[in-house]
């Protein structure tokens, strides 16, 4: 597989929400808005990018025995930077997002790429791989973030464009599964074209 | 390259050296961006502060002190002063009875105990109904009312207090969250001939002097 493709696959063919459907809680918890989706998809991108580059160079000592617990540590350190360096300089986002920060250590994207791609391939490989699939996943969340800002509040990057208030549900739970389901199937229909 | 064999030794040094690496580079970042983090907790206390209350030419934040609520727990206070003479106060105050969790406001009172303006710090209502609470339609009917007079109760509860469409759970906490700060500042310090303050009797006012040790 070449470089290209390596980074190409995380948009489409290899969408880690809308074809591999990982990662679900966070993105119907956290995309409420477009911008709250997007900074979500964003650190979650930084956190993949590091734990895939540094899964990647040390794969060689790591004993396959111990590989999980060294996986979650590595993981677990590159969220806490994350948590931090949001907490310092983007607060109004950090507290939007409130506990899914902490949370992405439990992201299955970040430990399904550690352990299915970055403890298998070189340096390189696993840094377009993070690159691309943290790219896929922003582009996920900011389509279904604009999608329910949209409709749910009337207002996309917090500008108002509608009088009056949004459908309000899609802001809610049900309206988050409602528009990830169809979200899925129109990904789906396209790649059976 | 080669695989490190999964041996006991090989196990434990890999770990070692992996945790040693990772706190390394905590701490790195944790001593980094100690500054920054409390810096913009502060900048959003003193905006939040200067929201509420009206001119002041000392540093409230400085002069914060903590007063009992009555009930167990202490609420932080931040005079503004003009000339060393109290114009308002910021009270940071707080409420368990929304929705969902902790409702956190910065109420702003007159020194006779009039509300100047509130801001919400924090709170995780339901978005669109009790999110609302931060838009002035609701907020603003609190300006210029003193508690004293005005009954802090939503219309359903008898009160004045025209309640937020679908989240009257979310008024009445706010409501609360307000009667509060104004308990804790104001019931010991006004004169008695203040009218209508045993009115507003949400909650008890007796304090307990040994019992004002900080909520965290």
């Amino acid at each position: 597989m070449n470089q290209l493709q390596n980074f190409t696959k995380g948009f489409f063919k290899e969408n880690p929400i809308l074809v591999l459907v990982l990662g679900t809680c966070p993105t119907l918890a956290t995309t409420t808005s477009t911008l709250n989706g997007m900074g979500m998809g964003i650190a979650t991108t930084f956190v993949l990018i590091g734990s895939n580059v540094v899964i990647s160079l040390l794969s060689g000592i790591i004993p396959d025995k111990v590989r999980i617990p060294a996986f979650v540590v590595i993981i677990a350190s590159f969220v806490t930077i994350v948590d931090l360096l949001m907490q310092a300089y983007t607060s109004s986002l950090y507290q939007a997002l409130g506990i899914f920060i902490p949370l992405i250590v439990v992201n299955c994207i970040v430990l399904g790429r550690a352990e299915a791609f970055a403890s298998k391939n070189t340096v390189l490989s696993s840094f377009i791989d993070g690159v691309g699939m943290g790219l896929g996943f922003t582009m996920a969340l900011g389509i279904l973030g604009a999608f329910r800002e949209i409709v749910g509040s009337g207002t996309i990057f917090g500008y108002k464009f509608i009088r009056g208030d949004g459908i309000l549900v899609f802001i809610l739970a049900p309206g988050a599964f409602w528009a990830l389901g169809y979200l899925i199937a129109l990904v789906n229909r396209i790649r059976r074209t | 390259m080669g695989k490190t064999e999964s041996t006991f030794k090989n196990m434990v040094l890999s770990l070692t050296f992996i945790s040693l690496g990772a706190s390394a580079c905590l701490a790195f970042v944790y001593q980094m961006t100690k500054l920054p983090i409390e810096a913009s907790s502060m900048n959003k206390k003193i905006a939040a502060i200067k929201q509420v209350v009206p001119q002041f030419s000392n540093n409230p934040n400085d002069e914060m002190y903590r007063l009992p609520t009555g009930d167990g727990d202490s609420l932080d206070i931040y005079p503004a002063k003009i000339d060393g003479k109290i114009v308002g106060y910021a009270v940071n105050t707080n409420t368990q009875t929304g929705f969902s969790g902790n409702i956190s406001l910065m109420a702003g009172f007159k020194p006779d105990g009039t509300i100047i303006n509130i801001t919400v710090l924090e709170q995780k209502e339901t978005p669109g109904l009790g999110t609302k609470m931060k838009e002035p339609a609701f907020k603003d009917q609190f300006i210029d009312k003193n508690p004293a007079d005005f009954m802090l109760k939503v219309k359903k509860d008898g009160g004045p207090v025209d309640a937020i469409t679908a989240a009257t759970i979310s008024s009445r906490a706010f409501c609360h969250a307000v009667q509060r700060a104004y308990n804790t500042v104001f019931k010991e310090d006004l004169p008695d001939s203040s009218s209508g303050l045993s009115k507003t009797t949400t909650e008890t006012t007796d304090t307990i002097p040994n019992n004002n040790n900080p909520k965290d």
